[in-house]
């Protein structure tokens, strides 16, 4: 996997991971391009489309897209059990994720990815080993804030679309 | 003082949190930016002070805001600062920041090295993992390197968990560092049977990316694997595995069956799609089972089937054919990533038979289609469609020609140039077409007003390009020339870009010759006259374009013409002088061809042609570069004057061998010369038709009819076919007769319409045979192309980190405990070769006491004394492998290549059963796209050494080779050579003959070569103890000879390493430098050798049974010494 992105519906993002350490303005540019790409697309269409010289595989949850490259060889089903598995993971430690949860508490979202998936290849398959080294190096770290939840009545949690 | 501590821990307690930061901007919408820099002047306090909580809260919010798409690399310093706290919860944001927004651009990475290092060692787990996974993103060559070591150490850490990340990490770090693959891969393949399964995918993930981009170094890995495909049920890894085995099969057939079996079961059994799909992809047997995934209403399997079925179609094209329809119905569909998909496809499916009937499909989806995009990748593909291996499936030629036409069209495409390309390409290459091009461009051009008259539409206007050039080129083909010379000048022109125009002019002026000269030879001056005329009055408009090019071309031609009127008020014939301007044809040039013009002898093309100025220079004499520049100009120009002469004579040879080669296309006669001497075609005006909807380019053909036209004529070839058919039937009445009614109009029974004569591509006299044009030089998995089944050498090992003052005080004790661990390592390699030498053995046949084995140990641990260095290298580690074979390998490095062959490396071995006896190995390597079969080797015996030849054959019988090459591959073949003596050096001249099968057929091809068999091939390495050699010196019937060589700079034992290498000798005894060396030939003389290093020479004393032998022995090892 080349990177993977996470923005709204009103393309904003909201997550980016890169495994191939790109220059700034290339990704800005490259990010800008896709999230055009990708918006523009209806609900009814695949989650797949041929984007330069790479593979993309999207999926929308609520009112977040998934989106992530790939190289030529790659599988493509696998990529989107890829998302999805990520986004149980999610699910499972904030509990019902929604949109401002990644918002507010991006870095452990990030945590949370480089768990499950390292250098651009699966790290571990395992729901449980994820969430079990994400707990533990929790632990570690002491509370800094106090983790206010939040909730808003237009966020609704995340479900398959 | 404490007041201040206090004011600064109160004003932290005000300072946002990364939560105020998202809430403060969401707050904020309509001044963000205001907002944001706000913020970020805030961080910069923050990241000031001491504390370092604050400072990882502030670089929390920069990686935010740097998702937002701020610049925070001015931090980068901070960010390492953050990183080397020593508390996890600064540690993990610090990484974080680092891995988002380091790369190798990053100045500051390389402080990183050491706290990384740190962390990869620390006793926590996390610190370390959260090391790991930062550096994944952002690893640089120089952090690869430098950290190799101590992550390979990371593979082996108790905790699974580090393992993992190790193992996944190790990936990116061969790719920064190709050099750690060898070192580090015994450890990855370790990590195949890790009992975590976790790490054991991460290897599996790690070794398939590696295997797939370079299969044939980790096919010996094929049976580890197919143990873990059928034992296991994680669906991921299997995936990869099977991915894994779709890139060996290609290179190991046999597998393919092997692999069915597994793969069926999996098909059958597996729920998952992901994995289904993978199956079949690798098998692509399953067409069927595509088509219910394509006939899916589930649009993601749609994609995927039609994305399977693109790569069946590479393999059993015709499999795919039968599924024309669907494929087509794919097109109408709403989703383009799925048309795109099926436009792919097609572009493989075309025939002759099938071509235009596709090609009308597409030119109905182009009308349809909305959105630019899709329509200019619909009309690329057309292009693409029509254009592919040549234009082998076009059989009408004009129907192409009113495509492309009708092409012109399309609205607001950017594909102008693309068009323009194609018409150009056609009318040069097919010379039958040229003249219903001509008349096809002559309308575009008359028509210009209605496609350039959109300003928006000016990606088509290039195709007036193409128009312009070709009815400059061929205007002998024009029928109304003064039309469309009229149409070039109008003044409408002046509003197309620059380079169009520039085209416009000058071809202007060809249309204008070949107006003159028919105007003169029909004896019509008035005519020739007013053309001029018209030329005078128009060209004005173009010599006032703003345009440098069309300017300058303009007013050139103003004058020239203006010349030309003068000369014609005074009544000179002056055609022929004008056309000559023009003469001659151009021929289309192979795009490589100026790459494989080879660089003729004696040309350096590396070295300076002018010396550079040195830098101090340069610097003082800048202002005064543009004089310096000329001076160069003028000195450069001066050289070839010079050779005037010379090149001339060049010039005249190569056009004589260009007539007696038969390769070479011969030009007619150039067209221009012969002209019709038709009436002139009298001035008619041109009436403007101003359409202000252009519907359809007036006057044009449209491709449909050449459609109908083709249908009827392949009609019309088919009845003829039958009857003459018929007429054969009844010859042979009876016969054949269900034959006949089963007959189908197959794709060889599509005859052309007109001859056509696609003409090649020149190429330059003895163009460069090369095959590496395709490959990319800047590929990074290129690097990863490495043998890892060759043992390590001492060399590879990773760069270890060291103290300096470790390294300048180095104890003798050190210095032993280094040796033991050099030594110690050669044992484990020891394990591997044996397992080798056991299949090398079985293959030989050659029985070894346990005894001799154990010699043999010894006598490697001499040898391994007398060799350790410092200078550890290569030939190290070759010599050991061959005192381990216990044979003779001379490898002497041959690179005989043609377009097709690559006979890459022999071994030159001797028999040790026969005496009389060598055996050659010769590794045969396609490098050719073409199958290869049928060699044949065959070698002009001299007296002395004969190729062993079956009962029965005779000399100048070859031996075939017992394989045949598909494209790729290579192979081993032996072939036993019989001597007479051996004490004298022999060269074999040799043939290999080889029939070379692709698509367009097969030839007969030839590869000479020359067989070198040395002395030093006749001998085998044999070990010898120090009382029998004193035994043998002392029986005294040895003839004696010696050698000296000079200038020797390498080490004694890297010396004694060369001869053991190259000579086949086995080092006795050494005491200093000095050392006495054994070797046996094949048939038992003995080679005694006393070589003695001197300050900068070696002299050899030779003792051996047979004198020549002894003398060609060493002027054999004075070359080799003095290459040193």
């Amino acid at each position: 996997m080349r990177f993977m992105l996470l923005f709204s519906r009103q393309g904003k993002l909201r997550l980016q991971k890169w495994y191939l350490a790109t220059a700034d303005r290339d990704k800005k540019k490259m990010v800008r391009e896709l999230m055009q790409v990708v918006l523009a697309r209806k609900p009814k269409m695949c989650s797949f489309l041929e984007w330069r010289d790479l593979k993309v595989v999207y999926k929308r949850y609520a009112s977040l897209y998934f989106c992530c490259a790939i190289e030529g060889q790659d599988n493509e089903l696998i990529t989107l059990e890829l998302i999805h598995r990520y986004v149980e993971l999610l699910d499972k430690y904030f509990g019902s994720v929604c949109e401002l949860d990644i918002i507010f508490n991006f870095e452990k979202a990030y945590f949370i990815l480089d768990e499950f998936v390292m250098g651009g290849e699966i790290q571990d398959t395992s729901k449980k080993s994820v969430l079990k080294a994400i707990e533990q190096a929790d632990l570690l770290q002491e509370v800094r804030h106090p983790q206010t939840h939040l909730w808003s009545p237009q966020n609704t949690p995340m479900e398959t679309p | 003082m404490a007041l201040k501590m206090v004011k600064g821990s109160i004003d932290r307690m005000f300072d946002k949190n990364l939560q105020d930061l998202v809430r403060g901007i969401r707050n904020h919408k309509e001044d963000e930016a205001k907002y944001i820099s706000q913020c970020i002047d805030e961080i910069k306090q923050e990241l000031k002070q001491d504390n370092i909580a604050v400072k990882a809260n502030a670089v929390c919010k920069l990686t935010y805001l740097q998702m937002l798409g701020y610049d925070i690399s001015w931090a980068a310093f901070n960010i390492i600062e953050v990183m080397s706290a020593s508390k996890f919860t600064f540690k993990r944001i610090g990484y974080l920041a680092a891995s988002q927004c380091f790369h190798e651009g990053t100045d500051v990475i390389m402080l990183t090295t050491n706290q990384i290092r740190k962390d990869l060692s620390s006793p926590n787990q996390y610190d370390t993992g959260v090391a790991l996974t930062g550096l994944s993103c952002f690893v640089t060559p120089d952090l690869a390197r430098d950290l190799a070591n101590d992550i390979m150490t990371l593979m082996s850490h108790t905790k699974p968990y580090i393992r993992k990340k190790a193992v996944l990490i190790m990936y990116k770090v061969f790719l920064k560092y190709p050099e750690s693959l060898r070192p580090a891969f015994p450890r990855l393949k370790e990590k195949l049977e890790d009992p975590d399964p976790g790490v054991q995918s991460a290897a599996v993930n790690v070794i398939c990316e590696l295997a797939r981009r370079n299969p044939k170094n980790y096919l010996s890995l094929a049976p580890l694997f197919f143990k873990l495909m059928t034992s296991s049920t994680n669906n991921w890894v299997l995936i990869k595995i099977i991915k894994l085995f779709g890139a060996l099969t290609p290179l190991e057939p046999r597998l393919g069956k092997k692999l069915i079996e597994p793969l069926t079961n999996l098909i059958h059994s597996t729920s998952a799609m992901s994995l289904l799909y993978e199956c079949v992809n690798t098998v692509i047997l399953c067409v069927q089972k595509l088509r219910i995934l394509i006939e899916d209403s589930d649009q993601n399997l749609k994609y995927l089937g039609l994305l399977a079925m693109s790569k069946i179609l590479k393999t059993h094209p015709k499999s795919v054919q039968s599924h024309k329809d669907l494929i087509l119905q794919c097109l109408d569909d709403k989703d383009e990533s799925i048309r795109l998909r099926a436009l792919d496809l097609l572009y493989g499916m075309v025939s002759k038979k099938n071509l235009m009937e596709i090609v009308k499909k597409l030119m109905i989806h182009v009308d349809k289609a909305e959105g630019t995009t899709y329509r200019d990748e619909l009309l690329t593909k057309i292009i693409d469609i029509c254009s592919q291996s040549n234009y082998q499936y076009i059989t009408n030629f004009e129907w192409y020609i009113s495509i492309l036409v009708e092409l012109t069209r399309l609205e607001g495409t950017r594909h102008g140039h693309l068009i323009a390309a194609q018409m150009l390409d056609v009318a040069i290459r097919v010379k039958a077409i040229r003249k219903f091009a001509v008349s096809q461009m002559a309308m575009l051009l008359d028509n210009a007003h209605l496609i350039a008259s959109n300003t928006q539409r000016n990606g088509i206007c290039e195709v007036l390009y193409a128009a312009a050039w070709i009815c400059g080129e061929f205007s002998e083909h024009l029928e109304e020339a003064n039309q469309t010379l009229e149409a070039m000048l109008r003044p409408k022109v002046t509003t197309l870009p620059g380079h169009i125009q520039a085209v416009y002019v000058q071809n202007m002026v060809k249309l204008y010759a070949s107006i003159l000269q028919q105007k003169e030879q029909a004896g019509e001056k008035e005519a020739a006259q007013e053309i001029t005329q018209l030329m005078i009055e128009k060209l004005p408009q173009f010599v006032q374009s703003a345009d440098l090019e069309v300017q300058e071309r303009a007013s050139c031609i103003l004058q020239l013409i203006k010349y030309i009127q003068k000369l014609q008020v005074k009544e000179v014939p002056v055609a022929e002088e004008v056309i000559a301007l023009f003469a001659g044809e151009l021929n289309p040039v192979a795009p490589k061809a100026q790459k494989k013009v080879p660089v003729p002898e004696g040309l350096d093309l590396d070295a300076w042609i002018n010396e550079p100025p040195s830098d101090s220079e340069s610097e003082d004499e800048k202002p005064k570069t543009i004089f310096h520049d000329e001076e160069q100009r003028h000195s450069r120009h001066r050289q070839p004057e010079i050779d005037e002469e010379e090149l001339a004579r060049r010039r005249e040879a190569r056009k004589q061998e260009q007539a007696n080669n038969p390769f070479y296309i011969k030009s007619s006669p150039s067209p221009q010369k012969r002209y019709q001497d038709t009436p002139g075609v009298e001035h008619i005006p041109v009436v403007q038709i101003d359409l202000s909807v252009p519907l359809k380019v007036p006057g044009m053909p449209m491709s449909d009819q050449y459609v109908k036209l083709e249908e009827e004529r392949r009609h019309k070839q088919k009845l003829e076919k039958d009857k003459k058919k018929k007429k054969q039937k009844k010859e042979k009445r009876g016969k054949h007769h269900r034959h006949n009614s089963l007959h189908t109009e197959s794709e060889e029974d599509i005859a052309p319409a007109h001859h056509v004569d696609i003409i090649t591509e020149e190429m330059p006299e003895n163009a460069l045979p090369s095959d590496e044009d395709d490959k990319d030089p800047n590929d990074p998995y290129k690097a990863l192309d490495i043998d890892l089944d060759k043992p390590l050498a001492d060399s590879e090992k990773l760069p270890v980190q060291r103290h300096r003052n470790v390294e300048t005080l180095k104890s003798p004790d050190s210095e032993a405990l280094l040796v033991e661990k050099k030594s110690k390592k050669p044992k484990k390699k020891e394990k591997k070769h044996k397992e080798k030498e056991r299949e090398k053995g079985k293959k030989k046949e050659k029985e070894k006491k346990v005894v001799e084995e154990e010699e043999e140990k010894k006598v490697i641990c001499q040898d391994l004394h007398c060799l350790k260095s410092a200078v550890m290298d290569h030939i190290y580690c070759c010599v050991l492998f061959l005192v381990f074979f216990g044979a003779v390998l001379c490898l002497t490095l041959l690179n005989l290549s043609c377009d097709f062959f690559h006979l890459q490396t022999y071994d030159i071995q001797g028999n040790l059963q026969n005496d009389s006896q060598v055996t050659v190995s010769v590794i045969f390597e396609n490098k050719s796209t073409s199958f290869l079969k049928s060699m044949e080797l065959n070698v002009l015996d001299s007296l002395n050494t004969k190729m062993l030849r079956p009962e029965g054959s005779s000399v100048h019988d070859g031996i075939p080779v017992p394989f045949q090459l598909p494209p790729g591959i290579s192979n081993e073949a032996q072939f036993v050579f019989t001597l007479q003596s051996i004490v004298m050096a022999q060269k074999l001249k040799g043939t290999l003959s080889f029939i070379v099968k692709n698509d367009e057929g097969s030839t007969h091809e030839k590869l000479d070569f020359k067989l070198h068999f040395s002395c030093a091939s006749y001998l085998i390495t044999t070990p010898c103890y120090s009382d029998a050699f004193a035994k043998l010196l002392e029986s005294g019937d040895l003839h004696m000879n010696s050698i000296k060589v000079d200038g020797i700079s390498i080490s004694f034992q890297h010396l004694l390493a060369k001869i053991c290498f190259h000579h086949h000798f086995s080092v006795v005894e050494r005491v200093d430098s000095c050392a006495s060396m054994y070797s046996r030939s094949i048939q038992g003389h003995h080679v005694c050798l006393l070589v003695k290093k001197g300050e900068n020479s070696v002299s050899v004393d030779g003792k051996c049974s047979d004198s020549t032998l002894l003398s060609n022995l060493l002027d054999e090892m004075k070359e080799t010494l003095s290459k040193c």
